[in-house]
């Protein structure tokens, strides 16, 4: 029974650090990539990749023993883009400027590797709680990366954090000081090299070997 | 000199493991190979018996940036104020450059200094190089913690995190310099950075002939006062080492003669680098880019690509390896600095990003050369 339990907090919380989907399964790059320049967005997309990521582990897990395997894939894609389609929906119902920051990306979460990655290798095989704590502390590994790029980003590319000003206004250039935003960070190479930095941080930490 | 030795060997026992400095071991080592070629041998073959180093031929690399260096200070001084007498430009110019180079010194080298402590091995002097070059390749007026971001950059980024000297993909000083032209564009680009003037604006030779449409490139660059004896002596707003090119020619004839540089790098560079401008005058007439009809010789003598060419491309570890591929690699190096100086106004100078992009190509010539090489010797043999 206490092993049970030390594996089901393992599935949750092995994706936040040790078997985290960016750093070390280094999947669902591209919108790590495309929506980081502000904090908001970031968290935006972990609110919608959580709801995506929990909902369709759920209902794979669920469905897991009347899904025929030669179909299997074309089934699970059907259930993420259902998700999909009522994240974006309620997106643009409800915060319709950051749904507009976030274009195609919210709707690109179908082919985000983690979603289909994780329906495949695990909620096919595991229980309905199992599979929901997967896709929670998966999507949540990947809104941690997520929210840290974007905050490094933020701050160095604007001076601001959440939209709040950080650095203050008299050191800028503009206003008598001497310091000028990177403006290499708003730019893509910007969160290759956050995130590269990051691997590297991670996987020192935990001593993770490239097999 | 007996003083030295006997002082480092008083201290040695310190830093050897089990001494109370053992983690500092890299920085002693730094310091007596410095002073003492080492006493180390290899253990296996091949030997070859020669006093050079890496140290030794390093310093020469230095020695052969010194011309464009002193030249360099004269220069930013001239531009500052040209009426002032030569003591006036050396002194106005020393103090912009020198703190540069202390600088992207110090900072860089508690980078080196920290990654050689914690990944126990010794300090490169390869840094040495990196470190002065840096400041060579910057408008003279960078603000200081600019040349600080930008040197950590590149020996971070450029250089540690592919494991040290000798594993770089690409230049650290133009990994560098390209941090700190993305992420201060405005410090690195536009007409008032290159000169300590201030409000008088100095476009660079090149800026000027990319300034207009339709017209004759060269023309507009002799108008607006660059005679090709001034570009090649480098009394031109620009980089604070890149302008002599007689500095460069200098520091090539070092590099080459102590076969540091390859010349087959250098010549293949100037080889594309005239061949991609003689294409473009062609085509000039059918368009109205100006920046097409700037001659070759224009194309040499105006901007760092003489400097960029001797001193970066010519870096022993991110270029090619084989001597084809060095002509290859070399030849490319001058058709893209040609191509994105001509094509791309953004960038009126161009060789920073055609190394750079040499840099990553050179592996994959080197490859194509050996695969090339390898398939010829077998034809030959089985044709025996």
């Amino acid at each position: 029974m206490i092993m049970a339990k030390a594996k089901t907090i393992d599935t949750f919380l092995g994706p936040l650090s040790r078997s985290n989907p960016i750093t070390t399964q280094v999947l669902g790059i591209c919108s790590a990539l495309a929506v980081t320049v502000k904090m908001d967005t970031a968290l935006v997309m972990t609110g919608a990749l959580v709801f995506v990521l929990v909902g369709s582990n759920t209902i794979v897990a669920a469905l897991r023993n009347l899904i025929p395997s030669r179909v299997r894939i074309i089934v699970m894609l059907t259930i993420i883009a259902t998700l999909v389609i009522v994240i974006d929906e309620l997106l643009k119902a409800f915060v319709y400027d950051i749904s507009k920051q976030l274009s195609i990306f919210v709707g690109l979460i179908i082919t985000n590797c983690i979603v289909l990655g994780r329906a495949e290798a695990f909620a096919l095989k595991n229980s309905v709680t199992a599979s929901a704590l997967d896709g929670f502390g998966n999507a949540l590994g990947y809104g941690l990366i997520l929210v840290l790029v974007a905050a490094a980003r933020e701050f160095l590319g604007s001076g601001t954090l959440l939209g709040l000003q950080i650095i203050p206004d008299f050191l800028y250039v503009e206003n008598g000081g001497w310091y000028v935003n990177n403006g290499l960070m708003i730019l893509a190479p910007g969160a290759f090299i956050i995130l590269g930095l990051l691997i590297w941080l991670q996987r020192t930490i935990n001593g993770y070997k490239e097999e | 000199m007996k003083g030295i030795r006997a002082f480092l060997d008083g201290i040695e026992p310190h830093f050897n493991s089990g001494g109370k400095w053992e983690r500092y071991a890299p920085l002693y080592e730094m310091v007596d190979t410095i002073f003492y070629v080492p006493g180390t041998a290899t253990a296996i073959a091949p030997h070859i018996r020669d006093a050079v180093d890496i140290k030794r031929s390093m310093f020469t690399v230095l020695i052969a940036l010194l011309p464009a260096l002193f030249f360099g200070i004269y220069n930013v001084g001239y531009q500052a104020d040209p009426e002032a007498g030569f003591l006036q430009h050396m002194l106005s110019g020393g103090r912009a450059v020198v703190p540069m180079i202390l600088v992207s010194y110090t900072v860089g080298g508690l980078w080196e200094v920290l990654f050689a402590v914690i990944r126990r091995h010794e300090i490169n002097e390869g840094f040495l190089v990196t470190g002065l070059l840096f400041p060579m390749i910057l408008p003279p007026d960078m603000p200081l913690w600019m040349v600080a971001a930008g040197i950590s950059f590149g020996i971070v980024i450029g250089k540690e995190v592919t494991g040290g000297t000798g594993f770089n993909i690409f230049n650290p000083a133009l990994v560098a310099r390209a941090f700190v032209f993305f992420a201060y564009p405005a410090e690195m680009t536009g007409d008032p950075v290159w000169s300590l003037a201030g409000e008088m604006t100095a476009a660079t030779p090149l800026a000027v002939a990319a300034s207009v449409q339709n017209g004759d490139a060269g023309l507009l660059v002799s108008q607006a006062g660059y005679s090709f004896g001034e570009m090649f002596l480098g009394l031109v707003p620009g980089s604070v080492g890149g302008t002599s090119k007689l500095a460069v020619i200098l520091g090539a004839v070092i590099l080459v003669g102590s076969r540091i540089a390859n010349w087959r790098i250098i010549a293949g560079g100037l080889i594309g680098l005239f061949g991609a401008a003689l294409l473009a005058n062609m085509l000039a007439p059918a368009s109205g880019n100006t920046m097409l009809s700037l001659s070759p010789l224009s194309h040499l003598l105006a901007g760092g690509f003489a400097f960029g060419l001797v001193f970066m491309a010519t870096d022993p570890v991110s270029a090619a390896q084989t001597d084809r591929g060095r002509w290859i690699y070399g030849v490319l190096i001058g058709v893209l600095c040609v191509m994105i100086r001509v094509l791309n106004q953004a960038f009126a100078e161009g060789i920073m990003l055609a190394i750079l992009l040499g840099n990553a190509f050179a592996p994959m010539i080197d490859y194509f050369v050996l695969r090339r090489h390898i398939a010829r010797r077998r034809m030959a043999y089985e044709k025996q």
